[in-house]
């Protein structure tokens, strides 16, 4: 009876893992400490005087992150100095995806002149506590001052692929939203994206 | 070319206009070898929706990929594969790409052609993918590759890459 307990338990893990999902709004941003491009490394406990974080999980290869580059320096341009600076993560296996190897990711940081940390998830440690599944995708941090929790998910804005044609700026919204004490809505977006390449 | 030409050219009038026939058919057959064989329709998500929603008794196997995803092109010749196997079984595959718009000439057409896939293409061109994306299925986060099979109201939605035991064994299982 217990084997048989067992392994319905690991089936339904297995099946939760294979299916992932984004951690929820509300929910505490697990912590992290990663090294970045310039070889410092960086931690969320480093934000604990700022409002909160703008945490993308993106790379080097996927052409969707390309077509947002500009987008995400221009949010960090934007917001950093009210309170909500980008940090970029890179979950990417380079074993599995070799233009996503820490040495093309300083090369891409130096080509765009990423006003923002550019972080190297190498042991992929980082990548199933946030639950992340594509490239790029966003977790707006709110710190609430003894933690930071997830305020929104998802896409910057509307229009993936074309920044010529957004009607809807999501991820915008969603900081002046926090920024203004209220709750983000929509707080979960979604769009097509990269899945991120995990190792074999 | 031209050395043949040169050649037919001095040894008479006729075999000059003979050799010109040859070679103007010559690069007119090969243009039409290298026109696109396969016609890409283009939909927006509204367009698309009723493939989506069938109500006959096929199986319905909807991939969406695009060129630029590595995964995604990995797979694609599991679906040929599919597709072919179960041609005669009620079994329809539709490959739906995500490919951006302005690179279907440059990316879309030639990976089909070098695939030779047999599959139905379309290109879903629909920016407004917060808005369409919970229309596919409500868990899906937008990753790809991702694939819908469904038969009449059973719906199974996949956010994974599949090898082509697991995809076999999946759509065998569904048909029996």
């Amino acid at each position: 009876m217990k084997k048989q307990l067992f392994t319905i338990a690991f089936a339904v893990l297995s099946l939760a893992l294979f299916a992932a999902q984004p951690i929820k709004v509300g929910e505490k941003a697990p912590s992290f400490s990663l090294k970045g491009v310039d070889g410092k490394t960086v931690s969320l406990s480093d934000y604990s005087n700022e409002k909160g974080v703008i945490l993308i999980f993106t790379c080097n290869t996927c052409p969707v992150v390309v077509a947002n580059e500009d987008r995400i320096i221009a949010l960090h341009n934007k917001f950093a100095s009210k309170g909500f600076p980008v940090v970029a993560i890179n979950s990417n296996d380079p074993g599995v995806s070799a233009g996503d190897s820490f040495d093309n990711m300083k090369v891409r940081a130096e080509e765009k002149s990423f006003p923002f940390p550019y972080l190297f998830d190498e042991q992929q440690a980082v990548l199933p506590t946030y639950g992340a599944t594509r490239t790029p995708e966003v977790f707006l941090l709110k710190n609430k001052g003894d933690e930071f929790v997830v305020a929104y998910t998802g896409a910057i804005d509307d229009n993936a692929n074309n920044a010529d044609d957004v009607e809807e700026k999501f991820l915008d919204n969603a900081i002046n939203a926090v920024l203004a004490g209220n709750s983000p809505n929509p707080a979960v977006t979604k769009a097509v994206g990269c899945g991120i390449k995990v190792k074999k | 070319m031209f050395n043949f030409l040169n050649v037919t050219c001095m040894i008479s009038n006729k075999m000059c206009i003979l050799g010109s026939v040859i070679i103007v058919l010559f690069l007119v057959s090969f243009s039409a070898f290298s026109q696109p064989k396969s016609a890409i329709q283009v939909k927006n998500f509204e367009q698309l929706k009723p493939l989506l929603h069938q109500q006959n008794d096929t199986l319905y196997v909807v991939n969406f990929w695009a060129t630029w995803c590595a995964p995604c092109i990995q797979e694609v010749p599991y679906f040929e594969q599919i597709g072919k196997k179960y041609k005669d079984k009620k079994v329809k595959v539709l490959m739906v790409s995500m490919d951006f718009p302005n690179q279907v000439e440059s990316r879309l057409i030639p990976f089909i052609e070098k695939q030779n896939m047999k599959n139905e293409v379309i290109l879903l061109d629909d920016p407004r993918q917060n808005k369409w994306i919970p229309q596919v299925d409500e868990e899906w986060t937008g990753a790809i590759p991702a694939t819908l099979i469904y038969r009449k109201n059973e719906r199974n939605f996949y956010q994974k890459e599949f090898s082509f035991e697991e995809l076999d064994k999946l759509i065998q299982s569904k048909l029996n």
